[in-house]
């Protein structure tokens, strides 16, 4: 039994409205590749199923002023094939490309991957190397916060399906001598759960010689999805040259915490991984950011 | 008991409506209560692709697709895929090929094959091996699979 009632809610208030008279027995579902696995599979349980994917305008992108705004039914098919996202966010593009497979694209969503907290999402890491926000809605009103700070522990996030909803996510488009890169390694190249996956975002300054700001966003190397700073201190307002990226290159193996998994990979793989992907994504964003 | 609910769709290209439970995926409903079992299931967790089927031109797994989903939209099986007794391009070229050897993978590949077609008529062969990495083949070692779909592609450059 997967669920006893389904709705498929037309606004952002009725599906609210329904979660409130379900009393924490309603439970939204967006696209369901995830959850209705955590169904099928009996670790989960719930009377009704709020459908959101109807509601008019949750599955679009737009750019608004510099930031772009991404409903939460967006799927990963539409991310992978926007123009505005590849070439303003490209960080982006490329995770949602790794996602599952064609079949997962183009159902699952931006914002199941966000709630369901896997300290590996390709989506999660990619908005975290962003620092995009997430416009969470709930009786009370409706709010942005930093996705950074949504998650909690693996599999858990910080936002109530059974009570809010997140509605969209926003960061700023990218600018002038800015580009941003994302790389993974999994066992195939379809349907299997990354073993590291590197985020990286680069701003540089006008004659594209330093690094102005940076992010590097790893997973799985700790309980939630990890923003490797020491990495990025290292090459904040540094010339770029070898020696600049092999200590931030460095400085992430050493701040991230990657355990050993039976079947994904030991730690000290990852550990190699983690150097050698974070140096692929830097150098490619870098590339990039150059023009 | 779970709920039931009136599900209207275009199913092979005619409307039809079924009562179907809160709790149904549309893969249980194309088989069970419409008999078409040329959906076919192995994983029924998303990762093999056998029971895929067209949601508006898009592959879906319908093994994880609430059938409540589909309300409204155009849902295309392996079944709706011939036209006046003839098979369509991509069937033809599965046999042609010798694409097909249990057949256990052989409507979903297809229909994750259409997909492709219809949105790119002339993919690269890297195109075709990833517009079929959510379908598992444990019989032909996807080579046929891969040179039918460019069989049909090439054909259509004319
Ligand atoms: S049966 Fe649906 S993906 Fe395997
Ligand atoms: S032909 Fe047997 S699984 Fe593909």
């Amino acid at each position: 039994m997967i669920c006893e009632e389904y709705i498929l809610a037309s606004t952002v208030e009725e599906a609210l409205a329904a979660l409130a008279s379900l009393r924490g027995e309603g439970r939204l579902i967006a696209g369901g590749t995830d959850l209705m696995l955590q169904l099928q599979r009996g670790e989960r349980s719930v009377r009704c199923l709020v459908d959101i994917t109807r509601i008019p305008g949750i599955d679009e992108i737009k750019l608004e002023d510099s930031y772009i705004i991404i409903g939460a039914a967006t799927t990963f098919a539409q991310i992978e094939r926007s123009s505005l996202i590849r070439q303003r966010a490209p960080v982006l593009a490329e995770a949602a490309s790794w996602v599952g497979s064609p079949q997962i694209r183009n159902v699952g969503t931006l914002a199941g991957n966000v709630v369901n907290a896997q300290p590996a999402a390709d989506g999660s890491i990619a908005l975290l190397t962003l620092d995009a926000e997430a416009e969470i809605a709930n009786l009370t009103g409706r709010q942005w916060v930093p996705v950074a700070s949504l998650f909690v522990s693996p599999g858990v996030s910080r936002v109530d399906a059974s009570a809010e909803m997140i509605t969209a996510f926003r960061f700023r488009a990218h600018g002038p001598r800015e580009s941003s890169a994302f790389e993974r390694q999994a066992r195939r190249k379809a349907l299997s759960l990354p073993i590291i996956n590197v985020g990286v975002r680069v701003l540089l300054n006008a004659e594209g010689t330093h690094v102005r700001d940076v992010r590097i966003c790893i997973g799985p190397v700790a309980p939630v999805p990890f923003r490797a700073q020491q990495a990025e201190a290292a090459l904040r307002n540094r010339a770029i040259d070898e020696d600049a990226i092999t200590e931030a290159v460095e400085a992430a193996v050493l701040e991230s915490k990657p355990r050993s998994s039976l079947l994904r990979a030991g730690k000290e793989y990852r550990r190699e991984l983690i150097r050698v992907l974070t140096r692929r994504a830097l150098l490619r964003a870098i590339a990039a950011a150059r023009g | 008991m779970a709920k039931t609910y009136p599900l209207k769709m275009n199913l092979n290209g005619k409307e039809v409506q079924v009562e179907v439970s809160a709790s149904a995926t549309l893969a249980d409903v194309l088989r069970e209560q419409l008999g078409l079992i040329g959906t076919k299931i192995g994983c029924e967790e998303g990762e093999c692709g056998a029971c895929t089927v067209l949601i508006d031109g898009q592959a879906v797994n319908s093994c994880i697709y609430p059938a409540m989903k589909a309300a409204g939209r155009r849902v295309l099986t392996i079944e709706g895929l011939a036209k006046n007794g003839e098979l369509h391009p991509v069937q033809r070229a599965f046999i042609e090929h010798g694409a097909i050897q249990c057949g256990y993978c052989t409507p979903g590949m297809v229909l994750s094959a259409v997909a492709l077609l219809g949105q790119n008529p002339h993919p690269t062969e890297d195109e075709i091996r990833r517009a079929l990495a959510g379908n598992l083949c444990r019989c032909t070692g996807y080579i046929q699979i891969i040179e039918a779909i460019q069989d049909v592609a090439g054909r259509s450059q004319g």
